[in-house]
C-alpha cells in the first residue's frame, strides 16, 4: 500500500527529443493517494498505457521520478515495486489450473499453503470463477481467462498498488456491468491503490473516485466525476466527457457583448467584464447538450433548425442547424418521453451552465 | 432485392448454431441484429452472405433461392471487427479492389471511388497505405471497399467494437446517412442495445441461436414480446420482480398496494412485472407509482448518469438517473416508478402489458 | 435430406496420383520384394513371411537397431536442450538478431558427406585441428581405431550440423510469444526458471514437437556421416541401420531380405513418431 507520486515525469520514445511532438509523455507532476481508486482516461494514443507502464516499472521515463511513498524507485523493477497489473487482453499460464493460475503470485512469494489456499477461494469467490478453480487455463473462454488475469492481480494482498490496463476490452458488455461492480467492492473491501486505464467514461467514472483525463501526453484534469462533467477544465474534457460532449461554439468579444457570428448572446454583464479583461486567444462558449434547451423561436435571439433526431430509447438527441452563416450544429438532449419540437427552435442556455474557454483552457468566472 | 431466410438451421458437431430462423429483409432497410457474444450473430450473416451452407432451410435473394450458390457467385460485402485492408495497396487501390474485380472501366472506378471516399470522408487519405492511418480511418477504408461496388447485401460484424467510443459515436450517425439513399440491405451486428437503437432501422434479436423478436427498433424496444426480449433490447438489463394480483390488491415483490388503474383488465394470478432502468425515480411523482424501499449496493457514474445498483430482499435491481448522485454503500432509499410504465410478463415470459400511454396530463389524473 | 457436393474431390485427385507415384508405389514394390526370393528378372519364388522372420533373428539387426536407439537418443537428449539454451540465449533486437540467425543457419548449408569429411580431417590426430589437440592434452584419441572416440565424433558431427536446427526453430517460436506474457510474469514476481517451465515451454510445445520429430527421423536414417569417416567402423562401431541396409541389398543384393528390412525399419520410425506425437499433444485434450 502506498501513495504514488510523478515529479516532473516526461517521457519520450525518440532518443534525442527536440519538440513537444516528440514526447509521449509531457512533463507532469501527479498525486495517487493510498487507498483511493483512481481512473486514467483518455482516447487511444494519449499517452495514457505509456504512463501506467513507467508506474509499474515496466518502463523507465526518460525524464523525471516516479516515488512511492516518497522514496524513488525509478531505478527498482516491476517485482521490487511490488506492484499487480492486469493487462488488457488476458495472460494465463495455460499449462496450470485455474487455482494454481491464481496461487501463483503467493507461491513466487513463498507464502503458506494454508494462507494460499485461502486467499485463492476468496478472490475466486469475488469473481465468480469458483467453479473454474480445477479446470486448466487453456480451455477456459476468454472472458474467463480475463477473470482469472484479474484474480491474479487481485490475489497478493501486499501490493503497493494494482494498475489495470483497459481489463475489460474483452469482455462482454453484459458481462462488464457484473465486473465492474465486482472491482468497485472488492476496492472498497481491500483498501488497496487502484489504478484503471480505459478509454471508456462509463469505466472509469464507475470504478473511480478520482479521474485523470489525458490528451496528448499530459493530464488535462483530474477531479471526480461530477467535477469533470460540470467544470471541464478543459475543451477536450467537454468533448470527452459525456455522450454527445459539450456543444463549443467560436464567440468574439464585440461592442455589444458576447457575440456568435455578429448575434449577440445573453449573457450577463459581469461576465463579460471578466472576460475581457482576460486577453487575446481563441475565446468558446461551451454548454452541455443536458443543459441546452429548446424554446419557442420568439423567446431567442439563436435560431435554428431541427436537422436530426436520435432516439436512444432512454433520451433523444436533437440536432439542431444554426441559422448562422457557417452553420453550426447545437446538439440537444431530451427525456424519453419529452416533445420533440420540428422544423425552426429557439436555443437558450442557462447562465448557470455557460462556461467560457480562452485558448482551450477554462476560464474562471467569479460569481 | 428482398433477403428472406426461412427455417434456416445450422448445427455443428450436435450442437445448434442457429434454430429455425425466419427473417425478411426489405431491399433499403438497415437491419441491426441484436444479441449477446456467442448469441449466433456471426453465424446468421455468414449463412447470409454464403459462406456457410445451412443444414436445414433456404436463403432468398430477390425471390430466387440463392441456398447453395456460394458467396463469390453472389453480390456480398463484408465488414469485421478487425480493420481489413489489404496493406501493399494505397487507399485508393484498397477501395478500388473490388471494382477492378468486376472489370469495371477506369474512369468509373475513379469517379465511384473517389465520391465514396467523400462520402466517409477520407478522400484526402487516398494515396496513404493502411498502416499509415488511424484506426478509424482504417475502419473507413474497409467500409469504403464494402460500400463501392453498389453490393445486394452489406454485412456489418461488429465493425465499430474496437473504435474509441467517441469515434463510435460519430460513425453510428454516419452509417444511417450512408444508407438512406440505398437499394442494399444493411445488416449490422452488435452486442449493445444502445447502438441498435441509435441506428434505427430494424432489430431482430437473437439469443442462443434463436430469433427472439424481429421489428422496427423503437417498437421491439417498447414492446418486447417476452421477459427474454425486454432483457436482450436494454443496457443494463430490465428490471424484473415477481407480481400477484388478487382481487383489488397486488402485490410486488413482498409489498401490498392497490391494484393501479392500468391493470384493471388483468385477471387474477402469478405475473412478473419489468421496470426499465432509467424509468426509476428518487423524487415523489405526481401520479400513481410503485413505492419500493431499497439499499444502495454501489453507485456508477458515467459522464452525466448514475447507474445505481440496489437491492430489495435479495432482488438485485439498477436504475439508471439522469445526473450525478453520490450516495454510500448501503445507504437506504425508496425509488418510485410509475405504474403506466411497469411491463407486465406472463410467469412463463410472455408480455401481458407494456407502457404505451404517453404521460397523462396533469388533469387527467 | 442434405445435398453433398463432391466436386473437391477433383482438386484433392492430384495430390493423390502425386502421392502414389512418389510413395505408395514405391513402396508396394518393396512389400511384394520383401515375399519373394528374387534370383533374376524371371526366376523368383513366393517365400511368405520368411524374410521377415529371418531378418527379425538376425543379430545385425538387433545390434545395429540397439545401436541405432541409443544415438538418436544421444541426439536428442544433447540437441533439444541445447537449442532451446542457443534460442534463449539469442538476442530479441538490434544488430545481433540477424548475425545470429546467418551464423545458426551456416551449418545447415553444409552437405551431409562434406560434413563427414570435414571432421574427418579435422579430428586425425596427426594434422587434424581437434584432434591434434586432444591428443596433445594427453587424450588418447583416435577416431579410426578406437569405437568409443568413433561414436563420440559422428554424434558431435551431428550436434555441430544440426543443434542449429533446433536452435532455429525455438527461436521462432520464442519470438511469437506476446511481451505481455514477460510484463506479466516479471510482475507475479516469477523467477527465470517459472518463465521457461510456465510460459516458454508451454509456448514452445509445438514446435518443439516439430524439431523432435525432424531429429529423430533424421537421426534414425543416419547413413553418409559415418560411411564418410569410418565407413561404419571400426568394426561395426558406427554401423547403424541404414548402413546395415544398404550393404544387404547392394553389397550381397538380397533384395528380398533388404525388402523386409526396410519395411520394419519403416514402421519402428512411424512407430516410434507416433508415440512421440501422441505422448507430446495428449495434454491437449484435458480439460
Amino acid at each position: 500500500m502506498a501513495e504514488i507520486r510523478l515529479e516532473q515525469l516526461a517521457h519520450s520514445y525518440h532518443g534525442t527529443p527536440s519538440k513537444p511532438a516528440d514526447y509521449a509523455l509531457r512533463q507532469m507532476d501527479h498525486v495517487w493517494e493510498q487507498g483511493g481508486a483512481y481512473a486514467l482516461l483518455g482516447p487511444s494514443g494519449c499517452g495514457k498505457s505509456t504512463l501506467l507502464n513507467i508506474i509499474s516499472g515496466l518502463l523507465v521515463p526518460s525524464e523525471g521520478r516516479v516515488l512511492y511513498d516518497g522514496k524513488s524507485v525509478n531505478d527498482l523493477s516491476p517485482q521490487q515495486r511490488n506492484i499487480a497489473q492486469v493487462f488488457q487482453f488476458p495472460v494465463v499460464y495455460d499449462t496450470m489450473t485455474v487455482f494454481d493460475n491464481l496461487a501463483f503470485p503467493l507461491r513466487n512469494q513463498g507464502l503458506s499453503r494454508d494462507r494460499i489456499d485461502l486467499r485463492v477461494r476468496e478472490v475466486a469467490e469475488a469473481l465468480e470463477i469458483e467453479p473454474l478453480l480445477s479446470r486448466k487455463a487453456h480451455n477456459l473462454t476468454a472472458d474467463e481467462k480475463q477473470k482469472v488475469s484479474m484474480g491474479r492481480g487481485l490475489v497478493r494482498d501486499d501490493v503497493a498498488a494494482i494498475l489495470f490496463d483497459e481489463p475489460l476490452t474483452v469482455i462482454d458488455p453484459q458481462l462488464k456491468w457484473r465486473l465492474r461492480r465486482k472491482l468497485k467492492e472488492i476496492h472498497q473491501r481491500f483498501n488497496v491503490t487502484m489504478v484503471y486505464v480505459t478509454h471508456d467514461q462509463l469505466e472509469a467514472s464507475t470504478f473511480a473516485d478520482k479521474i485523470a483525463v489525458m490528451y496528448q501526453g499530459q493530464i488535462v484534469q483530474f477531479g471526480t466525476p461530477r467535477e469533470l462533467f460540470e467544470n471541464p477544465q478543459h475543451t477536450f474534457v467537454g468533448y470527452f466527457i459525456g455522450s454527445p460532449g459539450m456543444n463549443l461554439l467560436d464567440i468574439v468579444l464585440g461592442s455589444s457583448g458576447v457575440e456568435l457570428e455578429r448575434r449577440t448572446l445573453p449573457v450577463d454583464e459581469s461576465v463579460v467584464a471578466q472576460l475581457r479583461r482576460g486577453g487575446e486567444g481563441r475565446l468558446q462558449l461551451g454548454i452541455r447538450p443536458e443543459f441546452v434547451q429548446l424554446v419557442a423561436p420568439e423567446a431567442s435571439t439563436l435560431h435554428g433548425q431541427v436537422d436530426l433526431v436520435q432516439d436512444q430509447g432512454t433520451f433523444k438527441i436533437v440536432d439542431v442547424r444554426l441559422d448562422t452563416p457557417s452553420a453550426p450544429v447545437i446538439k440537444a438532449r431530451l427525456g424519453e418521453e419529452e416533445p420533440v419540437p420540428e422544423g425552426r427552435v429557439g436555443l437558450a442556455f442557462p447562465a448557470a451552465w455557460q462556461r467560457f474557454y480562452r485558448d482551450d483552457r477554462l476560464v474562471e468566472i467569479a460569481p | 432485392m428482398s433477403l428472406q431466410l426461412d427455417n434456416v438451421t445450422l448445427s455443428v458437431r450436435g450442437e445448434t448454431y442457429i434454430d429455425n430462423a425466419c427473417l425478411m429483409l426489405e431491399p433499403g432497410s438497415f437491419n441491426v441484429l441484436l444479441g449477446h457474444t456467442l448469441a449466433g450473430k456471426t453465424t446468421l450473416m455468414r449463412l447470409m452472405a454464403g459462406l456457410d451452407m445451412p443444414d436445414r432451410g433456404t436463403v432468398r435473394l430477390g425471390g430466387r433461392d440463392m441456398t447453395h450458390v456460394p458467396v463469390r457467385q453472389r453480390n456480398v460485402s463484408m465488414v469485421y471487427q478487425q480493420f481489413i485492408n489489404y496493406p501493399t495497396l494505397t487507399v485508393f487501390d484498397n477501395i478500388a479492389s473490388p471494382l477492378k474485380q468486376a472489370k469495371v472501366s477506369r474512369q468509373e472506378i475513379a469517379r465511384r471511388v473517389e465520391e465514396t471516399a467523400e462520402m466517409l470522408g477520407i478522400q484526402h487519405l487516398l494515396g496513404r497505405y493502411p498502416q499509415e492511418l488511424s484506426g478509424g480511418q482504417q475502419q473507413r477504408t474497409a467500409m469504403a471497399r464494402a460500400l463501392v461496388k453498389d453490393a445486394d447485401l452489406v454485412l456489418f460484424d461488429e465493425p465499430l467494437v474496437n473504435l474509441d467510443y467517441k469515434l463510435r459515436e460519430a460513425l453510428r450517425v454516419e452509417m444511417r446517412k450512408l444508407f438512406e439513399s440505398r437499394h442494399t440491405i444493411a445488416v449490422y451486428a452488435t452486442t449493445e442495445p444502445a447502438e441498435a437503437l441509435a441506428l434505427g432501422g430494424t432489430t431482430t434479436l437473437l439469443h442462443q441461436g434463436r430469433i427472439v423478436q424481429s421489428g422496427p427498433s423503437d417498437e421491439v424496444y417498447r414492446h418486447p414480446c417476452n421477459r427474454e426480449a425486454a432483457s436482450l433490447f436494454g443496457e443494463p438489463p430490465i428490471n424484473l420482480m415477481p407480481m400477484t394480483i388478487q382481487g383489488d390488491e397486488c402485490r410486488i415483490a413482498d409489498l401490498r398496494q392497490p391494484r393501479p388503474d392500468v391493470w384493471r383488465s388483468l385477471p387474477a394470478g402469478e405475473y412478473q412485472v419489468g421496470i426499465r432502468p432509467h424509468h426509476w425515480s428518487l423524487q415523489p411523482l405526481e401520479e400513481p407509482a410503485f413505492r419500493l424501499p431499497v439499499v444502495v449496493r454501489v453507485a456508477e457514474i458515467s459522464g452525466s448518469e448514475t447507474f445505481l445498483h440496489l437491492s430489495h430482499d435479495r432482488i438485485d435491481l439498477v436504475a439508471h438517473l439522469i445526473g450525478i448522485h453520490e450516495f454510500g454503500v448501503d445507504q437506504a432509499l425508496e425509488m418510485q416508478v410509475a405504474c403506466r410504465q411497469l411491463f407486465v410478463f406472463e410467469p412463463d415470459g410472455d408480455l401481458v402489458l407494456s407502457p404505451s400511454s404517453p404521460r397523462p396530463t396533469l388533469a387527467s389524473v | 435430406m442434405k445435398p453433398y457436393n463432391n466436386k473437391a474431390w477433383w482438386l484433392v485427385l492430384p495430390v493423390f496420383v502425386l502421392v502414389a507415384f512418389s510413395a505408395i508405389i514405391p513402396m508396394m514394390t518393396v512389400v511384394n520384394y520383401s515375399v519373394q526370393d528374387i534370383f533374376d528378372p524371371s526366376t523368383r519364388y513366393f517365400v511368405g513371411t520368411e524374410w521377415y522372420r529371418e531378418i527379425l533373428a538376425d543379430p545385425r539387426l538387433h545390434d545395429s537397431l540397439m545401436r541405432q536407439f541409443v544415438y538418436s537418443f544421444c541426439v536428442l537428449a544433447i540437441e533439444v536442450p541445447l537449442g532451446i539454451i542457443v534460442a534463449l540465449s539469442m538476442p530479441r533486437r538490434g544488430l545481433g538478431v540477424p548475425v545470429s540467425l546467418i551464423l545458426l543457419s551456416l551449418p545447415l548449408l553444409v552437405p551431409w558427406n562434406v560434413v563427414g569429411t570435414i571432421w574427418q580431417i579435422i579430428g586425425r590426430e596427426d594434422i587434424g585441428l581437434y584432434g591434434w589437440i586432444l591428443n596433445s592434452l594427453g587424450l588418447d584419441y583416435n577416431y579410426a581405431s578406437n569405437p568409443r572416440d568413433a561414436w563420440a565424433t559422428v554424434l558431435v558431427m551431428d550436434v555441430w550440423h544440426w543443434t542449429s536446427l533446433v536452435a532455429l526453430l525455438c527461436y521462432s517460436g520464442l519470438r511469437s510469444i506476446p511481451d505481455v506474457y514477460y510484463q506479466a510474469a516479471r510482475i507475479d514476481r516469477a523467477s527465470s526458471w517459472a518463465v521457461f517451465r510456465y510460459i516458454q515451454l508451454p509456448k514452445l510445445k509445438n514446435v518443439l514437437l516439430i524439431a523432435v520429430m525432424l531429429r529423430f527421423m533424421d537421426s534414425f536414417m543416419i547413413y553418409t556421416e559415418p560411411f564418410v569417416l569410418t565407413g561404419g567402423g571400426p568394426g561395426t562401431a558406427t554401423t547403424f541401420l541404414s548402413q546395415t541396409l544398404t550393404q544387404m541389398a547392394l553389397g550381397q543384393f538380397d533384395l528380398g531380405r533388404a525388402a523386409a528390412f526396410s519395411l520394419i525399419y519403416f514402421l519402428i520410425i512411424l512407430l516410434v513418431t507416433w508415440v512421440f506425437y501422441t505422448a507430446m499433444t495428449h495434454n491437449d485434450n484435458k480439460g
